[in-house]
């Protein structure tokens, strides 16, 4: 059987959630690896969590918040952004491919975009293998 | 803490989830699962029964915990929240596992969709075994409603509302109020004049102690949430202060530039400085900066020299302010489908092919012809064909049915009868006037003599084979009841187009936070039981821009959506989630990162004790601060680290 990657998904309750409703009600199809799970802000999404999700047995992470300037707590997914950035810097010293954690903005009427995305990294990190066999390798 | 007993409710929704999911499986793998004491699968779980099924279970069982695995936590969280409560359970032991948006109608059918149902039911509990009761508070709310756009849907609203003498915002980008509904000359299935019902309307708005209207404004920003929303307006220049015209449009009769007027529906032009509409309101004219010499070459102002009043002021400038407001209604209303898209019909290249809007117009007393039904050069039709579905029910351009062109196809035969003699030929797919008093409408029109042909117009073209079609349109039909192909010359074409989501609908869902359906209008809550709300608390949807309406079904929406207003108003107070965050003193460090994190203000610095602090009253629970706190001092209420930790194990478990 080929690998199907497990992916944990963090949307902002805002946007990236609805987004995703949106797409089952209008009853687009994607990939079920995703596993989401709805957090209040994108900007509320810790570092540890992501790193969590990894250590658990996650090939891949998702991030989805609101599109710049549409954030419903003003700012916050700018200062995921940043966060975003800094962390996959880090992981990439761990061994972490960068296709493995993916922060996108999907906006409340955004539904197709949010299959897009899960169906983007879904192909990219079936393409990278499993997590932990691949940094096993390397170490 | 006492120790969880968790109680499992897998859904059905009918077919829905049940479908697709092998909802017996799942609660059989939910009984398995750690501190699970019952797990159950229900047809219809958020229905009375279903709901006391859980209450019973709380009692009977001593289920302290529930998971409900359902549709989305948006639409039915508050639900179950409230089983929770009137069983004397706090509504926070609570988790929502959404296999339906985000798993049965999400991906294609097979055994993956239950196992991935498993999953999230097994993070659900997992979860759950981990909350902590919150305690839910009460705010104040801002009592002012905002209503964007001025239609008669929009209207509508902001009178319902302005009655209970409860302050209403109108913000119209127009320079008038009246919507389409301004531009329509008769209405059916009464044969009313438009104006002659609309404008008394439009008075009583603009009189109202209650109603401040803002044209020639748009909605910018917003911010806050249901209950305390703040709005910021922009205020486009009309350079004409209001203050001080008086509306005697003496500027608009002395200015010698001319633009295409947009309420004529560019079938005449209007001046560069101008009021819409004879009955506009407010009766100020605005400076079309576009299409004024004084703005383009720096001449001219002749407006300014024969303003009495001295309102003319070309140096006003944009004016940025902000509202604050407990409810908003959006209205916006719909755009007219492009008929040159159409490029078969000759829209745009035969100038006697007009779409529906412009024959409004055409018809209307105010109109560019002021009543008279005429051809480009000047003579009555003598024949007029009226083609149906001009952009709807087409898979090219819009699949769904606009809903009133039927109607107002009819209503312009009857027009047409009553001012000229030509021959009416209707072409039709279906004939649908399903309304109160409609099907009566379209009876009596059939007996006055037009000819109906069922079958949707292949081309229109000036292509003449036969002495009789020589400077006529020829109207390519296939009349489906006979199974022949006709070709009908005629004088005049009249394109029923569709009713479409704004140009800019978009650019206003994510302003507001709506989700958009397929066909482009704004979602609602509910498709049935909840068609005036929206998935984001506090902002409600009228008219044409949740879908085509008809105006009494617009009128009737712009009350209902005013009334779930007025319920907030009446409250004077919601209940906003417990979900803030709060701080560990002994664990806090001073660093003070958080501080400058928060959005709201709502933390700031003790310095005598060194220590941060949350205004809980402030706070609105994004939880950027707990993401950030370095001693992981800060704990997100509902969002912990062991909450979120539980989930994370749970679905990949």
């Amino acid at each position: 059987m080929s690998f199907e990657p497990k992916i944990v998904g963090f949307l902002c309750n805002w946007c990236s959630y609805a987004g995703a409703d949106l797409a089952g009600i209008s009853r687009l199809k994607c990939a079920p690896n995703v596993h989401i799970i709805r957090m209040m802000c994108s900007g509320g999404i810790s570092p540890l969590f992501i790193l969590k999700a990894l250590e658990a047995g996650a090939d891949g992470v998702l991030i989805c918040g609101c599109s710049p300037g549409d954030c419903h707590y003003k700012e916050g997914n700018y200062k995921t952004l940043r966060r975003i950035t800094l962390l996959k810097k880090m992981l990439e010293q761990l061994g972490i491919e960068q296709e493995r954690v993916q922060l996108h903005w999907v906006c409340a009427s955004c539904g197709d975009e949010f299959v897009d995305v899960v169906n983007k990294i879904t192909a990219e990190v079936k393409e990278l293998g499993p997590l932990q066999a691949g940094v096993k390798s390397r170490v | 803490m006492e120790e969880p007993r968790i109680g499992v409710y897998v859904c059905h929704c009918g077919t829905n989830i049940a479908g697709t999911v092998d909802v017996e499986e799942v609660a059989k793998y939910a009984e398995t699962l750690p501190h699970v004491v019952v797990a159950r699968h229900y047809p219809y779980t958020c229905s009375d029964p279903g709901q006391e099924l859980i209450k019973k279970d709380i009692k009977e069982l001593g289920v302290n915990r529930v998971v409900v695995a359902s549709c989305s936590p948006r639409l039915h969280e508050k639900t179950f929240q409230g089983v929770l409560r009137e069983a004397g359970l706090n509504p926070y032991l609570f988790q929502m596992a959404n296999i339906r948006e985000q798993c049965s109608w999400l991906h294609e059918p097979g055994p993956e969709l239950t196992e991935k149902a498993k999953r999230m039911v097994g993070a659900a509990v997992n979860r759950v075994s981990r909350h902590v009761p919150l305690e839910m508070r009460a705010v104040p709310i801002f009592p002012a409603t905002l209503v964007v756009g001025g239609g008669i849907a929009g209207m509508q609203a902001a009178l319902e509302i302005a009655n209970s003498n409860h302050m209403v915002y109108i913000v119209e980008r127009e320079p008038s109020i009246g919507g389409h509904m301004a531009q329509f000359d008769k209405t059916f299935p009464t044969l009313d004049c438009a104006a002659c019902i609309l404008t008394p309307r439009m008075t009583e708005v603009s009189r109202h102690p209650f109603i401040r209207i803002l044209t020639y404004s748009e909605v910018v920003a917003i911010s806050g949430y249901v209950g305390n929303f703040k709005i910021k307006i922009r205020r486009k220049p009309r350079y004409v202060d209001e203050g001080k015209c008086i509306g005697c449009l003496v500027c608009q009769e002395k200015c010698p530039w001319t633009a295409l007027s947009e309420f004529n529906a560019g079938t005449s032009k209007r001046k560069a400085i101008y009021t819409p509409f004879p009955q506009a309101v407010p009766n100020i004219p605005v400076i079309d900066a576009e299409h004024c010499a004084y703005f383009l070459k720096e001449k001219c102002r002749a407006c300014e020299k024969f303003c009495d009043a001295n309102a003319i002021n070309f140096e006003q400038s944009e004016l940025i302010f902000e509202l604050e407001v407990g409810n908003i209604i959006i209205a916006t209303g719909f755009d007219t489908f492009d008929a040159s898209s159409i490029p078969q019909y000759g829209y745009g290249r035969y100038p006697n092919v007009f779409t529906s809007m412009e024959f409004e117009r055409l018809c209307s007393p105010t109109g560019p012809t002021e009543g008279h039904i005429i051809l480009a050069d000047g003579r009555q039709p003598e024949s007029v064909a009226i083609v149906h579905c001009v952009g709807s029910r087409d898979k090219n351009y819009n699949e769904y049915c606009s809903r009133v062109c039927c109607m107002h196809a009819l209503k312009y035969s009857h027009l047409i009868k009553e001012k000229t003699n030509a021959a009416i030929y209707q072409m039709y797919i279906d004939m649908r006037c399903f309304g109160k008093g409609y099907e009566e409408f379209y009876n009596r029109i059939s007996n006055e003599g037009v000819n109906f042909i069922r079958g949707k117009v292949a081309k229109v073209t000036d292509e003449a084979i036969a002495e009789e079609e020589k400077g006529k349109l020829i109207v390519l039909v296939e009349d489906t009841l006979l199974g022949t192909m006709l070709r009908v010359p005629v004088d005049m074409v009249i394109l029923c187009i569709a009713l479409e989501p704004r140009k800019d609908a978009n650019e206003v869902a994510r302003l507001f936070h709506l989700g958009r359906s397929a066909d482009g209008f704004f979602l609602e809550r509910h498709p049935k039981l909840d068609p005036v709300a929206t998935m984001s608390e506090g902002i409600l949807i009228a008219g044409c821009c949740q879908g085509p309406k008809d105006i009494p079904d617009s009128v009737a929406q712009a009350s209902a959506a005013a009334a779930r207003a007025l319920a907030m108003i009446a409250r004077g107070k919601i209940e906003v989630p417990a979900i803030t965050a709060a701080i560990d003193e002994t664990e806090c460090s001073g660093c003070r990162i958080c501080n400058l994190l928060c959005p709201y203000d709502a933390i700031f610095f003790d310095d005598e004790a060194k220590v941060s602090r949350i205004n809980q009253v402030m706070c609105q629970g994004c939880g950027v601060c707990a993401a950030a706190c370095p001693s992981g001092a800060i704990t997100h209420n509902y969002f912990t680290v062991e909450e979120i930790t539980a989930e994370i194990e749970g679905v990949l478990a």
